[in-house]
């Protein structure tokens, strides 16, 4: 890592590497800021289906892979570190990361998005004891045993139906009377013999011994009534929250903490540029996420021309 | 990379003069996967011994630490390990920990 580059790209998934990919190839210097590996959200998927090019579907960590090394073949950097602190409105750009301090010309954002917190007192605690946010990781664990799937979207529907084949049985919580999730999910849940759906219930609470999940308490938002159900395992699927902490106070955001920016990828700080899922916009997908790359390295230039 | 089983764990971990950071993880884990990368980094510069469990392959060892969700990090110090670490979602929180957990 050099002290100055033209663009420091924040985060390594699709959006990041392809605005690093477009970037280097318009001729700037281009560092990708990354804290763990390549792919972000993506890389966590093994059978990504719609993303063009692929006919047979391609594993989600390998496409990560290979943007990573498309970008670095035209001379794009990555570095292996987490940022901790951020100074945007310096010129140049001030990012402090947990492997020192580096420059920026111009800053792309390209953080993504994590699972949102049902935000329940002792959550964090019960990780791992209990409570889960990825079915596909830990449902493995519960296998044989009964477990509750905490929302009312797709990824609540998808969570459910891969428990019931593994679960002796499955509980679908959700605040709502209806699923939020796509039809096509709601004629599988109904022929799963072991789902049951609990309807207008708001989990307020965790109950365990010995620091192992048993139950959740809800209340009935109709009806006000307070319950428990016994469970070995609860999974979080109540949607993803973007991971802007670090830019708040800096750049605007919406009221679910997306930063604000159009097609253009441009931020309300001149020099900065929001792509991907931590962005204002109506779909979140791989192939969105890399356009917002592509996008961005043109208005990145356009900036640089005028500094 | 280390790899644990029920035959080279007390000789590897507990008799090691060097802590050792032991990873539970399983082939079907997509996180796992997302964090490899990073131990391998960490296995060519850390002064920590870093090992894997494969969890579908030593039972016994996952049932013996109460491992009940993967990637989960122990590390060991004198053959005694303190808090367990949880899917950490960045690199630095993993090196960040191991210095809290040293001390």
């Amino acid at each position: 890592m050099k002290d100055i580059y033209d663009v420091v790209i924040i985060g390594g998934g699709p959006g990041g590497y392809a605005a690093a990919l477009y970037c280097v190839r318009a001729g700037l210097d281009t560092l990708v800021l990354e804290k763990l590996s390549a792919g972000g959200q993506m890389a966590t998927t093994t059978q990504v289906d719609n993303y063009p090019g692929f006919d047979e579907g391609i594993d989600g960590f390998e496409l990560a892979e290979k943007m990573q090394r498309g970008a670095e073949r035209f001379g794009a950097v990555t570095e292996y570190a987490e940022v901790t602190a951020l100074d945007l409105k310096a010129v140049p750009k001030r990012i402090t990361t947990s492997a020192g301090e580096v420059q920026g010309r111009a800053v792309i954002l390209a953080t993504g998005a994590s699972p949102r917190m049902l935000g329940v007192p002792e959550e964090a605690a019960m990780r791992g004891r209990g409570v889960s946010y990825c079915a596909a990781c830990d449902g493995m664990f519960f296998r044989g045993k009964t477990v509750a799937v905490a929302g009312g979207g797709n990824s609540a529907a998808e969570d459910a139906l891969v428990l019931s084949k593994i679960c002796k049985k499955v509980y679908l919580v959700h605040r709502r009377d209806t699923l939020r999730a796509t039809k096509s999910y709601l004629g599988p849940l109904e022929k799963a013999e072991n789902l049951e759906f609990v309807w207008n219930k708001q989990i307020d609470g965790l109950q365990a011994t010995d620091g192992q999940l048993t139950g959740i308490s809800m209340t009935d938002r109709v009806t006000g009534e307070r319950s428990t159900l016994p469970v070995d395992g609860l999974f979080v699927a109540v949607g993803r929250v973007p991971d802007t902490d670090l830019v708040r106070g800096q750049v605007d955001l919406d009221a679910e903490g997306y930063m604000i920016a159009d097609e253009t990828t441009r931020t309300s700080v001149p020099g900065v540029f929001a792509v991907g899922d931590a962005r204002t916009k109506p779909m979140r997908q791989i192939i969105t996420a890399a356009a917002d790359g592509a996008t961005a390295s043109k208005f990145v230039e356009e900036y640089l021309q005028q500094l | 990379m280390l790899t644990l089983n029920r035959e080279n764990f007390a000789q590897e971990v507990l008799q090691s003069e060097q802590p050792v950071l032991v990873e539970f993880w399983a082939p079907w884990c997509v996180y796992c996967r997302r964090i490899s990368p990073a131990l391998d980094r960490m296995d060519q510069a850390s002064e920590v011994k870093i090992a894997k469990i494969n969890i579908d392959e030593q039972p016994e060892l996952a049932a013996q630490f109460q491992v009940e969700v993967i990637p989960t990090f122990l590390l060991f110090q004198q053959g005694q390990h303190g808090d367990r670490l949880i899917a950490p979602g960045s690199q630095a929180q993993i090196e960040e920990w191991i210095r809290t957990q040293r001390g």
